[in-house]
């Protein structure tokens, strides 16, 4: 048994057994095996020789040409490798001396080769390296390849464990059978705490060297709670959980009673609770949960895990799935914010040294207007069949905000030509999650009919943080005094031009940040589905009164570390269980 | 007595060679090299100063890193030692591979 410390990111309890995904980019972790198991994996060492010199073989015939005689060379090289006895010799034995998987007796082996080429003085040598490299993915292709797609063909319920899930993996879970996260990096606003929390599942993250110590198949308790992951736990331990887990179940299905009523505080203040959600069938979530629309329907699923850009149809139908479940609710539709950390078509994008200061979201769409508009006409064709708004993210001064609507203008003229149905008077918001919008909030507030208070990237930029890198993540937090002073500004300034204000981040389903956040002003709030009754239930247990007091307090502090225990504390007379 | 006989069956050869072609033993030569050396049942050695290696494992006779001028000795054990050392000088030393020597390239 082993007990490991990470982040808890999503909460609740998951017993099960553990699926490592590995990235082709990563050194394969050191995972052991049992004696008797040694036979096993170096059974799939040679069938991964055997296939991928077959795959050669087949690809080397292909190559007829002259031109392709270089290429021809190479595989008859890489061939030449797949069918070296003293390669494969090495590698069976390392496997049965040292008790480890066939993937990284592989990938170990391989590497070393490869360092020692790249050591040589001799340039066209140490080159060389690069086919070794190439020799252990197709080897390693065959031996984690497979299971990379178990994730989408899963049979049985799994936790999933991983160095880090990109986008792409995550979209193409199968979401009935993967029960929990556990990544060795990531921070508390990572892409696999965003998923957890929309799934409903546990994760923990920044545990550094899990998948190090972890083989696949291992028993694993995920704590979402605590931030703990225990590998091969004891019966006892997992009697000790089973009982911790039904009990938090039972606060859940508490919670859910409360689900048909309505969030008002005890002193009558009617808050509205929208849901953040990433692909159409979370929309159902929502409504189960409680929530009364959608406050930021993410749009980049529909650019992930295909070969082409999606059409117009693809994003139409998209969006009327889900405006057809809310009916006469709002839907508040994102548009896309491709780039950064949601690089998906690297092969089109080519990567930029800075991309977070880069091209992405809405300056990327302002640079690729076809695509843009093509989004654009989709969202104004499915504004008829509901109470759709439409939301541009990353709006950085009042020109981009200006410009944008220009466009939309121009793709309204186009439909117009076209007779093509669509809501003229959608309601067009602007994200403010960049230090510039909100210290000119009161400027774009003139062009715009709401904001949306995006704290994960305003905290991000405010605070200079890389949401993502466990080596700075303890200092980004949503209630450092230079964070909440602009959300203060931004939400007066919408106050002031009497726009509707929603805050759509992570930080809008902390429980302790709740009473703040109300105290500052605030009466809409989108946040994840799974967190809708637990922070209803605050919203009815405290009074307006009250949460004026906490964000006087709170705004008065000047450290981090002071404001954060003061809403622990005031949190956790509100509502025990959950803390 | 088996020993003895072992002894007597055993043809060792000996000879050294020297890499002629511009980009030494890379890839591609050292693949020639060992599918020569595969064709004979003798056990082949390879050495530079520093290191002996199988001569009929790729992977190890591409770690020698043999760059042009590289002197390297070949020791063959076994029934067709001479036979493949003569196929072995005769790649190394005369065809270079079917690769251009430094000399060759100047002209071209």
């Amino acid at each position: 048994m082993e007990i490991k410390k990470g982040v808890a990111v999503s909460p609740g309890i998951a017993i099960a057994k553990s699926l490592i995904i590995d990235s082709e980019d990563y050194r394969i972790p050191r995972r052991s095996v049992t004696p008797p198991q040694r036979m096993i994996e170096i059974q799939r060492a040679r069938n991964a020789f055997k296939t991928a010199a077959d795959e050669l073989t087949q690809l080397k015939a292909e190559q007829k040409t002259i031109e392709q005689r270089k290429i021809k060379d190479i595989f008859a090289v890489h061939l030449s490798f797949l069918r070296d006895r003293s390669l494969r010799k090495r590698i069976t034995d390392l496997i049965h001396s040292e008790s480890v998987t066939a993937e990284y007796a592989v990938s170990a082996t391989l590497r070393e080769i490869a360092s020692n080429f790249a050591k040589v003085k001799d340039a066209y040598i140490s080159e060389r390296a690069a086919d070794i490299y190439d020799i252990e993915r197709r080897l390693l292709r065959q031996l984690v390849g497979g299971k990379r797609e178990d994730v989408e063909h899963l049979t049985e319920e799994a936790v999933v464990v991983a160095r880090n899930l990109s986008p792409t993996q995550t979209a193409g879970f199968n979401k009935e059978f993967v029960k929990g996260l556990a990544t060795d990096a990531g921070g508390r606003t990572s892409h696999t705490a965003i998923v957890a929390r929309s799934l409903g599942i546990p994760a923990v993250v920044a545990l550094e060297d899990l998948t190090e110590t972890i083989s696949g198949g291992d028993i694993v308790i995920i704590d979402g709670n605590r931030g703990i992951v225990i590998v091969n736990p004891d019966d006892e331990t997992i009697r000790q959980y089973e009982e911790y887990s039904h009990e938090f179940a039972e606060l859940g299905h508490r919670l859910d009673a409360i689900k048909e009523k309505p969030a008002v505080t005890r002193d009558g203040v009617r808050i509205t609770l929208l849901g953040n959600i990433e692909f159409p069938d979370e929309a159902e979530v929502v409504l189960q949960k409680g929530g009364e629309g959608i406050g930021l329907y993410r749009t980049e699923f529909l650019y992930l895990n295909r070969p082409s850009e999606p059409t117009e149809e693809d994003h139409y139908q998209a969006y009327a799935e889900t405006v057809r479940v809310f009916k006469h609710r709002p839907v508040i539709i994102r548009t896309v914010d491709l780039g950064a950390d949601k690089y998906t078509q690297s092969k089109r994008f080519a990567p930029e040294p800075n991309p977070f200061l880069g091209l992405r979201s809405i300056r990327f769409c302002l640079q690729n207007l076809t695509m843009f508009k093509t989004q654009l006409r989709a969202i104004l064709r499915a504004s008829v069949l509901g109470e759709v708004k439409i939301m541009f993210p990353l709006i950085t001064n009042l020109q981009e905000s200006m410009q944008t609507k220009m466009i939309l203008r121009d793709v309204m003229e186009d439909l117009d030509e076209e007779s093509t149905a669509y809501n003229r008077d959608i309601k067009i918001g602007v994200m403010i999650e960049t230090p510039s919008a909100a210290l000119t909030a009161s400027t774009l507030a003139r062009d715009a009919d709401f904001f949306s208070i995006g704290t994960n990237d305003l905290i991000q930029y405010t605070l200079a943080v890389d949401r993502g890198n466990e080596l700075v993540s303890t200092l980004y937090s949503s209630v450092d005094p230079a964070v909440l002073r602009l959300i203060r500004t931004v939400i007066q300034d919408a106050h002031k031009a009497q726009i509707e204000l929603s805050v759509c981040g992570e930080m809008a389903s902390e429980p302790e940040y709740i009473m703040l956040l109300l105290g500052m002003g605030v009466r809409t709030i989108s946040l994840t589905p799974p967190m809708i009754p637990e922070i209803k239930q605050i919203i009815r247990s405290v009074t307006i009164e009250d949460c004026n007091n906490v964000a006087r307090a709170v705004l008065g502090m000047n450290s981090e570390r002071q404001i954060s225990s003061y809403l622990r504390d005031a949190a956790r007379k509100i509502l025990p269980e959950a803390f | 007595m088996q020993a003895e006989e072992n002894t007597l069956e055993k043809v060792v050869c000996e000879m050294g060679v020297e890499i002629k072609n511009a980009d030494g033993l890379h890839m591609r030569p050292a693949m020639q090299f060992v599918d020569v050396a595969n064709q004979f049942e003798c056990d082949i050695t390879v050495s530079n100063n520093e290191n002996s290696v199988d001569g009929k494992s790729i992977m190890q006779m591409s770690m020698l890193a043999a760059t042009y001028g590289t002197k390297l000795k070949i020791k063959a054990e076994g029934a067709d030692a001479q036979q493949a050392l003569d196929a072995l000088q005769e790649l190394v030393e005369e065809k270079h591979f079917d690769e251009p020597a430094p000399s060759d390239q100047k002209k071209r």
